[in-house]
């Protein structure tokens, strides 16, 4: 596929005796946004990590943009990561600087920007996601939700080509989950990244899906919409849609019989 | 069995070497971090702070007592050859070569090396570190490298304010509390103690300082892959006991060392 910003090519990653990914070939549209499901322990986060260059796997190739990732000295991996942003599970703030400095961070030590347009910068950011007046407080005194758009705003500082979302709405409760989808549809129409989301909030992040990866025991199905995943024939699949997904799913694929 | 004796053996050894390499190559990247610019002036200075003008308060103490000590049994003893002249040489030269260093990295480790591991220990648990990665900002020169040259810089310092302090307390206790000559504690100081005593106990206090923050350090970045360790905050809390212990010994194995080749 040309248009694909990041493509899998055979990826196997084993830990000890457990193989997570068994060769793994899969392929990210550009401007898209694809979302990585599967139950836990089925290789999503390690996927994440992959795609971030901080694991390596043991055989195959990762590209992003035709380069080749797992072939690349510090150097050339610290610049190709200037591209991506990334939403961690717990947001991964600096526990010990304020939500400023936090945002902050990114133009500070990757840029040769000014204080003065730094701080411009950095309060336009945290206006768009609504956390104006909450710059002097640190990490641990925010809510849940608020840590996440810290972190995205953290994340967008640089303007990433690519977003990655690991479980962004782990511990939230559903109100606040829709807020952060929201927002996560606003800031791509504007930033116009490749969104790349890992989750188990199924069906509601497929709202948000152009493209669906199931993972399952090491392997990979891809879906080019949400809607073909109760048409799917694979066996595996089915049990996994009636697991997670339920009824929902399930009666729209009553819907599509004759 | 036989195999899965053979096994363990082969699995320890493995484990072992590749912690090893890990550590050799942490402690490369963690002063080569130094080189590497911007560099961290002010998250340096304030560690020096953290590191060293907070623990002044215990050096003291410990310093104190010890010279009080030390002066204490040199006076009991030494009264015994008819020696107590030489109370002031005694005080000093044990502190200067040996007790100056070692105690103020045990305090140091117990103070600020058991602080330091579980910081980048829980940074590391919360993907702080990862994240550090992620936006491409190296781990070594942000977080590591100031931690690293702040403690090169303190412990020796330290170690100085702990000599001074503990030469005091020495007096206090044989000169002041014992009646001990005072002109003779401090000329039999001036004439045995030579240079090669101080340059001995600075040595010392760069290499122990260089153990303290490595180990330390070390062991709470790689918390998530220290085996038997366990995850999250009890992850943390046995990585912390084990860096302290771990640092504890690795300065009295090097002090043994360090004064049988520069003796």
């Amino acid at each position: 596929m040309s248009d694909a910003i990041i493509q899998f090519e055979k990826v196997v990653k084993t830990f000890g005796a457990q193989t997570v990914l068994a060769g793994v070939d899969l392929a990210i549209p550009a401007g898209k946004t694809t979302v990585i499901a599967g139950g836990s322990g089925q290789g999503k986060s390690v996927t994440l990590k992959l795609i971030l260059g901080l694991l390596r796997p043991d055989s195959g190739a990762i590209l992003k943009e035709g380069q080749d990732i797992t072939r690349m000295g510090r150097k050339e991996l610290n610049r190709v990561r200037t591209d991506f942003g990334v939403l961690f599970q717990g947001a991964a703030l600096l526990d010990s600087l304020t939500v400023f400095d936090n945002v902050a961070l990114p133009l500070v030590e990757r840029t040769k920007l000014g204080r003065e347009e730094i701080r411009q910068k950095v309060v336009t950011t945290l206006g768009q996601l609504g956390l104006e007046g909450s710059e002097e407080k640190f990490p641990a005194q925010l809510s849940g939700g608020m840590k996440k758009r810290v972190g995205l705003a953290r994340a967008l500082q640089l303007q990433p080509k690519i977003m990655l979302f690991d479980e962004p709405t782990t511990g939230l409760d559903p109100e606040k989950s829709m807020e952060i989808y929201q927002l996560f549809h606003r800031t791509q129409r504007q930033y116009g990244y490749t969104s790349i989301i890992v989750s188990h909030d199924i069906p509601k992040i497929f709202n948000l899906a152009d493209q669906v990866v199931i993972l399952n025991h090491g392997r990979v199905v891809t879906f080019a919409s949400p809607e073909d995943i109760p048409r799917s024939e694979d066996p595996e699949i089915k049990t996994f849609v009636k697991k997670t997904m339920g009824d929902v799913y399930l009666s729209k694929e009553m819907e599509h019989m004759p | 069995m036989l195999f899965s004796l053979i096994e363990r053996l082969g699995d320890v050894t493995l484990y072992t070497i590749s912690d090893m390499g890990r550590m050799g190559r942490y402690l490369l990247l963690s002063l080569f971090g130094a080189l590497k610019r911007p560099f961290r002036f002010n998250e340096t200075v304030r560690q020096i702070r953290l590191i060293g003008a907070n623990s002044f308060v215990v050096i003291f103490f410990t310093a104190a007592f010890t010279g009080m000590v030390l002066g204490l049994q040199g006076y009991y003893t030494l009264r015994k050859f008819g020696a107590e002249g030489v109370l002031g040489s005694a005080v000093a030269l044990s502190l200067i070569r040996e007790l100056g260093p070692v105690l103020t990295a045990l305090m140091v480790t117990g103070r600020a090396g058991s602080a330091m591991c579980a910081e980048i220990g829980i940074m590391r648990n919360s993907e702080q570190i990862d994240a550090l990665e992620c936006m491409a900002i190296d781990p070594f020169r942000y977080l590591i490298t100031p931690k690293v040259l702040a403690t090169l810089i303190a412990v020796p310092l330290l170690t100085l304010i702990f000599n001074v302090v503990g030469i005091y307390g020495g007096y206090v206790a044989g000169v002041k509390l014992l009646g001990s000559n005072p002109g003779a504690y401090f000329v039999s100081m001036q004439h045995s103690v030579i240079n090669k005593d101080i340059n001995l106990g600075i040595i010392k206090s760069f290499v122990f300082a260089l153990l303290i923050v490595w180990i330390c350090t070390g062991r709470g970045y790689f918390v998530h892959q220290i085996r038997n360790a366990g995850f999250g905050a009890e992850g943390v809390s046995r990585v912390t006991t084990q860096a302290v212990v771990m640092s504890s010994i690795a300065i009295l194995v090097w002090d043994y060392l360090l004064t049988a080749m520069l003796l």
